[in-house]
C-alpha cells in the first residue's frame, strides 16, 4: 500500500517537473516578447489557445515593444519576436550569417494607428491632416485652439489648453509606422526627424508601451498621442480622424485598414503601406509581424523539435482560427493573401533539416 | 543580570556536544591537541571564511570589469570623455550616442532632491533626539526607516496615478496659463506642465531619500556627549539654542555622511524616477518638463536596444553610474570612518 | 544681545518649524500607504491568490485573473537569492567580526557598504552579463542572481553585528576549554548569533522583494504559471515589483487595480518582515 502511494508520489513530482498534463502530453512553454501593439490580441489568444490545447500550450508575451521583440529574437533568449517593423535587411543578413538560414516575417494582426487625445468636452472625431498633425509633433502648434486645427474642425469650439505630446519612449513598431506616416506627409519630419522604431523626438514626453502612451494621454487633459486602435478601443479613448493622400477624412475602421492592406504583398510580407493611395484606406495601418527563424533548432532557446512544431502549430493556428479573437480586440482580419504567404513561409521552417512546418500543415 | 544568563545558555551548547562527540577525556584531549584538528583546521576554517567573504570584494570587482567590456564598444568609438559629454542620444537616425543628458538629469534630480530633503531630514532627526518623548520618537523611527523600506515601484505607481496628477492639476498647469498670459518667453524653460517631468520626480526622489540623511544624524547626536548638552544648558541656553551651538556641530560628520548617503540613493534610484521623470533623452530639460536620468535611460532601453552599439552605450551609462556611485560612496566611508560612525542601520 | 523675550519666542518657533517638518515628512508616507490600501483592497479576493493574470481583456470581461503565479514567482525568486547569498554573506561577516586584524577587512567593510549603495539596476545588468547571457534565456535564476546581490552585503553587515554582539568573554570561554578558534566560531558564536543571521536575513528579504529594476532584464515576467516545474529557475518568471511596474503603466483600470493589490501584497511581504526582524532584535538584545 505504502509503495503505491510512493509511486503514485513519484510520478506526480516528476510530472510535475517535466511538465506532463493530466492527459498525459507533456506541456510546452512557448516564450515570446516584442511589441506592445497587438500584445491584448497575442496574450487574448494565448489565453485561448491554452484552452483550446487543455492547458498543454502556454504562451507567455511580455510586451516590451518592438524593439526589444527584435533584439531579443536576434540574441535568441525569446522562442518568437513580435514586431510592426519588420526586419531590416541588414538584421536579416546576420541572421542569415548566422543561422544559415532566414528569419521570416509572419504577418499576424493588421491594425491602425490612431492619434489618441484627451481634450475635455471633446468626444472622438477631431479631424487633422497630414501637415498639421506632423507640426503638432514637431512641437510647432502648441495650442489646441490653433488655427490650423480650428480650419480642420470648424464645428468644433476648441480650449485654449496647451497640447501635450505624449510619445513612445521605448523603441516601437507603432513608432515605426507612425513617423514613417509623418516622414511621407511633412518634408520638415522627413529633413529633421526621420523614421524609426525609436526617433528623436522634437517634442513631448515619453512613455513606456502603448499601454503607457494611452495610459499617460487617459490621465492628461490636453494631451495628444498616437496609439493601435486596439489601445484606444478598449480604454475608449477619443482618437481623431486622419485625412488621407486622395483628400478624404478616415474615421479609422476595420474596412478602411482592410482597405489600405489591399496591396500587392512580396513573399517575405516585409511591406510599409502608410500614406495609401487608395481612396477610401486609413492613413496609418500595418501588420504586426512574427519573428521566427527558417532553421528552428538554431534559436538557443528552442529546446527540442517538440516546442518547436507547438510553436508552427500556434502560429497557424493564430493566423486561422486565432483571427476570430481580433475585430471584438480592435484588430482588422488579415486579408487571405497574408494568410497565404505565411502558410507559404511556414512550410519552410525546419528543425534539423526535417520540414517540420510542412509536415504539420499536410498532416493537418 | 540579563546578559549573564544569556551567556550561561550558550556556554551550554558546546558542553552537551562534547559529552556526545567523546568517550573518554584522554582521548578528547589527544584529539584537541591533533594537528589536524586544531592548526590545520583553524587554517582551512579562516581560509574558507576569506574565500566566502572574498566574494563580496570580487562582486564589486567584477561588477566594474563586466560594466567596462560590455561597454567598451561604446567607450571606445566616442572616447572616455567623448562619451561622458556627448550630448546626442539618438539611436535611430544619426545613431549617436553620449550619456551627457542622463548624467545632468542624474545631477539635477539627485541635488535638486538632496536640497529639498535636507532640512526636514534634519528637523526629523533633531525632533526625535532631542525634542520629542521616548515613545513618540520611537515611532517616528520606524516611521522614517518603513520610508525607506517601501518598495521605489509603489511610490512610482503612487507618483503615476496620484501625485503627478496632483501636482499638474494643483500647480503646474496654473503657473503655466499664467507664465503664458504674462511672459510667454519663459514658458520653454517652464516646460509643458503634463506632470512626469524633473519637478515631480526630485519631490518623489526628496520622499525617499530622507530616511537616510535621518538615521545616520540622530546616530550622530547620540555620539554627542552629556557634558557638551549640559555646558550649553548651564550657560542659559535655550533647548533650539543648544541643538544650535552644541549638538548640530559637533555631529556635523554624521549629517555629512547621511547627506553623501542619500546622495548615492537619489543617483541610483531607478524605478520611481523612470515611472515619473518623462523619458526625455536630449537637452534641454526644463523645470517641469520631461528628462531622463542614467538608471531611467537603463531600465527604459536595455530590453529593446536593437542596435549593438546602443546596447553597449547603455551598459557604458552603466559603467559611468557605476564610477558616480563608487566615488560617492567612498567619500561617504571616509566620512564615517573619520567621524568613527557605525554606519547606518540596515533597519 | 537679544532679549530673553525674543530668545523664548525664537524657541517656539523653532519647535513649530521642527514638529512641522517632522509632519511633512511622514504625511506622504501615511498617504502612500493609505492610497494603496484603499486602492487595491477591492481587488483582493480570493480570484486574486488563486487565478493567473492572462491577458488583459480577462480582466475587462471580468473573467477570473489574478496574481497567483506572480506570488509564487517572487518567492521562489527571493528564495533563490537567499540560497546563493547567504553563505557568502555569512562567510564575509563571520571575517568581518571574527579575524578583526585580517589586513583585507577594512577594504572588505569598505567595498561591502559600497556594493550595498550600488545601484540595484547595475546589479541587475551584472546578472544579465553573468548569467542571462551565456545561459541563452531569462530565468527565475538570473533574478535570483541579481537578488542576491542585492541581499549580500546586506546580510555580510547584519551577520557582522550580530556576531559583535556576542561578548569576547565567551570566545574566550571556549578558547578556554580548548575549543580550537574555528569550532569556538562555529559551534559558539555563530548558534549563539542565530537570531541575529535571521533578522539580517528577514531585513535582506525586505529590501530586496521590492526591486524591480534588475528582475526586469532577468526574470522578464510571466502571465501564466510555469508550467513545469524546474520553469520557475530555468524559465521567466513573474514577480511582484516587475510585474506591479508592468500593471502601473498599463492602460487598463482593472489592472491598476491589480497593481494597487500587488502593492499592498508587497508591503505584506516588506512590513512583515521588518517588524520580524524588529522584534526579534529587541527580544534579544
Amino acid at each position: 500500500m505504502r509503495s503505491v502511494s510512493k509511486l503514485i508520489g513519484l510520478a506526480l513530482t516528476l510530472s510535475l517537473l517535466l511538465g506532463i498534463n493530466l492527459h498525459g502530453q507533456r506541456r510546452v512553454e512557448l516564450i515570446g516578447a516584442g511589441a506592445s501593439f497587438p500584445a491584448p490580441l497575442i496574450t487574448a489568444m494565448a489565453d485561448e489557445y491554452r484552452d483550446a490545447t487543455n492547458g498543454r500550450v502556454t504562451i507567455n508575451y511580455q510586451s516590451i515593444g518592438s524593439g526589444g521583440g527584435i533584439r531579443q529574437f536576434s540574441e535568441q533568449t525569446i522562442m518568437f519576436g513580435m514586431s510592426e517593423a519588420f526586419l531590416s535587411d541588414e538584421i536579416m543578413k546576420n541572421i542569415e550569417q548566422s543561422t544559415g538560414g532566414r528569419a521570416f516575417n509572419l504577418p499576424i494582426t493588421l491594425a491602425d494607428v490612431v492619434v489618441t487625445y484627451n481634450v475635455p468636452g471633446i468626444d472622438k472625431g477631431l479631424v487633422f491632416d497630414g501637415p498639421v498633425i506632423a507640426d503638432i509633433f514637431l512641437g510647432r502648434i502648441t495650442r489646441w485652439n490653433d488655427r490650423r486645427i480650428r480650419n480642420l474642425n470648424p464645428d468644433v469650439r476648441l480650449p485654449r489648453h496647451p497640447i501635450q505630446v505624449v510619445h513612445r519612449s521605448d523603441g516601437s513598431g507603432t513608432t515605426n509606422l507612425w513617423t514613417s506616416y509623418l516622414t511621407k506627409v511633412s518634408d520638415r519630419w522627413a529633413n529633421n526627424v526621420g523614421f524609426a522604431t525609436s526617433v528623436n523626438w522634437p517634442t513631448g514626453v515619453g512613455a513606456n508601451g502603448n499601454e503607457g502612451v494611452a495610459g499617460i494621454v487617459r490621465n492628461t487633459p490636453g494631451a495628444i498621442g498616437y496609439n493601435s486602435f486596439a489601445y484606444a478601443l478598449l480604454n475608449n479613448m477619443s482618437y481623431a480622424y486622419l485625412e488621407n493622400s486622395a483628400g478624404n477624412v478616415i474615421p479609422p475602421s476595420f474596412d478602411a485598414t482592410s482597405a489600405a492592406a489591399n496591396i500587392e504583398l512580396p513573399t517575405d510580407t516585409r511591406i510599409l503601406f502608410t500614406d495609401t493611395p487608395n481612396p477610401i484606406g486609413y492613413p496609418v495601418a500595418g501588420f504586426a509581424w512574427m519573428l521566427c527563424y527558417e532553421n528552428m533548432e538554431k534559436n538557443r532557446t528552442i529546446s527540442n523539435k517538440q516546442q518547436a512544431e507547438e510553436l508552427i502549430r500556434f502560429i497557424i493556428w493564430a493566423i486561422t482560427d486565432g483571427q476570430q479573437l481580433s475585430e471584438s480586440l480592435g484588430y482588422a482580419q488579415l486579408p487571405s493573401a497574408a494568410i497565404q504567404k505565411s502558410y507559404a513561409m511556414i512550410r519552410q521552417m525546419k528543425w534539423n533539416g526535417e520540414p517540420i512546418g510542412r509536415n504539420i500543415l499536410d498532416g493537418n | 543580570m540579563k546578559k549573564r544568563e544569556t551567556d550561561g545558555s550558550v556556554l551550554k551548547e558546546p558542553n552537551v556536544k562534547y559529552q556526545t562527540s567523546q568517550t573518554t577525556l584522554s582521548e578528547y584531549l589527544r584529539k584537541k591537541r591533533s594537528f589536524i584538528y586544531r592548526t590545520l583546521g583553524d587554517r582551512l576554517f579562516s581560509y574558507f571564511i576569506f574565500a566566502l567573504g572574498f566574494i563580496v570584494i570580487l562582486t564589486t570587482i567584477v561588477m566594474a570589469i563586466v560594466l567596462y567590456k560590455d561597454g567598451a564598444e561604446a567607450i571606445k568609438r566616442y572616447g572616455f570623455f567623448g562619451f561622458l559629454f556627448g550630448r546626442v542620444w539618438d539611436p535611430a537616425m544619426k545613431i549617436e550616442f553620449g550619456a551627457f543628458p542622463f548624467i545632468v538629469g542624474t545631477l539635477i534630480t539627485s541635488i535638486g532632491s538632496l536640497a529639498i530633503s535636507f532640512v526636514p531630514a534634519l528637523a526629523v532627526a533633531i525632533f526625535t533626539a532631542e525634542y520629542s518623548p521616548r515613545w513618540l520618537a520611537h515611532i517616528i523611527d520606524n516611521l522614517t526607516n518603513l520610508i525607506a523600506a517601501i518598495p521605489s515601484v509603489i511610490i512610482g505607481l503612487w507618483g503615476i496615478f496620484v501625485f503627478a496628477p496632483w501636482m499638474r492639476d494643483t500647480f503646474y498647469m496654473n503657473i503655466y496659463m499664467w507664465i503664458l498670459d504674462n511672459n510667454p518667453s519663459f514658458a520653454p524653460i517652464f516646460g509643458n506642465p503634463i506632470g512626469y517631468g524633473i519637478a515631480t520626480a526630485t519631490i518623489i526622489l526628496a520622499i525617499m531619500i530622507v530616511p537616510y540623511t535621518t538615521v545616520l544624524t540622530v546616530d550622530a547626536f547620540k555620539k554627542v556627549p552629556k557634558e557638551q548638552r549640559e555646558a550649553a544648558y548651564a550657560l542659559g541656553a535655550t533647548k533650539w539654542e543648544v541643538v544650535k551651538m552644541a549638538v548640530i556641530p559637533y555631529a556635523r560628520g554624521g549629517i555629512l555622511a547621511g547627506v553623501m548617503l542619500s546622495f548615492g540613493r537619489a543617483i541610483g534610484e531607478t524605478m520611481a524616477v523612470a515611472m515619473l521623470i518623462g523619458n526625455k533623452n536630449n537637452l534641454p530639460f526644463s523645470i517641469i518638463g520631461p528628462a531622463s536620468t542614467m538608471p531611467s535611460v537603463i531600465v527604459n532601453e536595455f530590453r529593446e536596444a536593437v542596435e549593438n552599439i546602443h546596447l553597449s552605450s547603455l551598459i557604458a551609462v552603466g559603467f559611468y553610474l557605476f564610477i558616480i556611485s563608487l566615488v560617492v560612496n567612498l567619500i561617504a566611508a571616509y566620512i564615517q570612518r573619520k567621524f568613527s560612525l557605525t554606519g547606518a542601520r540596515t533597519v | 544681545m537679544k532679549t530673553l523675550k525674543r530668545r523664548y519666542l525664537h524657541e517656539k518657533i523653532m519647535i513649530t518649524f521642527i514638529a512641522f517638518n517632522t509632519v511633512a515628512v511622514l504625511t506622504p508616507l501615511i498617504i502612500i500607504l493609505v492610497y494603496v490600501f484603499v486602492q487595491g483592497i477591492g481587488a483582493i479576493n480570493l480570484d486574486f491568490f488563486t487565478q493567473e493574470l492572462g491577458s488583459p481583456s480577462r480582466a475587462m470581461t471580468g473573467r477570473p485573473t489574478g496574481l497567483v503565479h506572480t506570488i509564487i514567482g517572487t518567492l521562489v525568486v527571493d528564495a533563490l537569492a537567499i540560497l546563493i547569498a547567504l553563505p557568502f554573506g555569512i562567510g564575509a561577516g563571520v571575517m568581518l567580526s571574527e579575524y578583526p586584524d585580517h589586513k583585507l577587512n577594512p577594504v572588505m567593510r569598505v567595498m561591502n557598504d559600497t556594493l550595498n549603495g550600488m545601484p540595484a539596476v547595475l546589479k541587475g545588468l551584472l546578472a544579465w552579463a553573468l548569467v542571462v547571457k551565456p545561459m541563452g534565456g531569462f530565468s527565475g535564476l538570473s533574478g535570483g542572481v541579481a537578488l542576491a546581490v542585492v541581499m549580500l552585503p546586506i546580510i555580510a553587515r547584519s551577520t557582522e553585528s550580530a556576531l559583535m554582539n556576542i561578548p569576547w568573554s565567551i570566545r574566550e570561554a571556549g578558547l578556554a576549554i580548548g575549543l580550537p578558534r574555528w569550532r569556538v566560531i562555529a559551534s559558539v558564536v555563530i548558534p549563539a548569533s542565530k537570531a541575529g543571521l535571521v533578522t539580517g536575513v528577514l531585513i535582506a528579504f525586505a529590501r530586496a522583494v521590492g526591486e524591480a529594476a534588475p528582475l526586469l532584464f532577468t526574470s522578464f515576467g510571466n502571465n501564466y504559471k510555469s508550467s513545469y516545474l524546474l520553469g520557475w529557475t530555468f524559465g521567466p518568471v513573474d514577480t511582484l515589483p516587475q510585474r506591479l511596474y508592468s500593471l502601473a503603466i498599463s492602460p487598463y483600470p482593472e489592472w491598476h487595480q491589480l497593481g494597487w493589490a500587488a502593492g499592498i501584497v508587497l508591503l505584506f511581504f516588506v512590513i512583515v518582515s521588518f517588524a520580524i526582524a524588529r522584534i526579534v532584535v529587541r527580544e534579544k538584545y
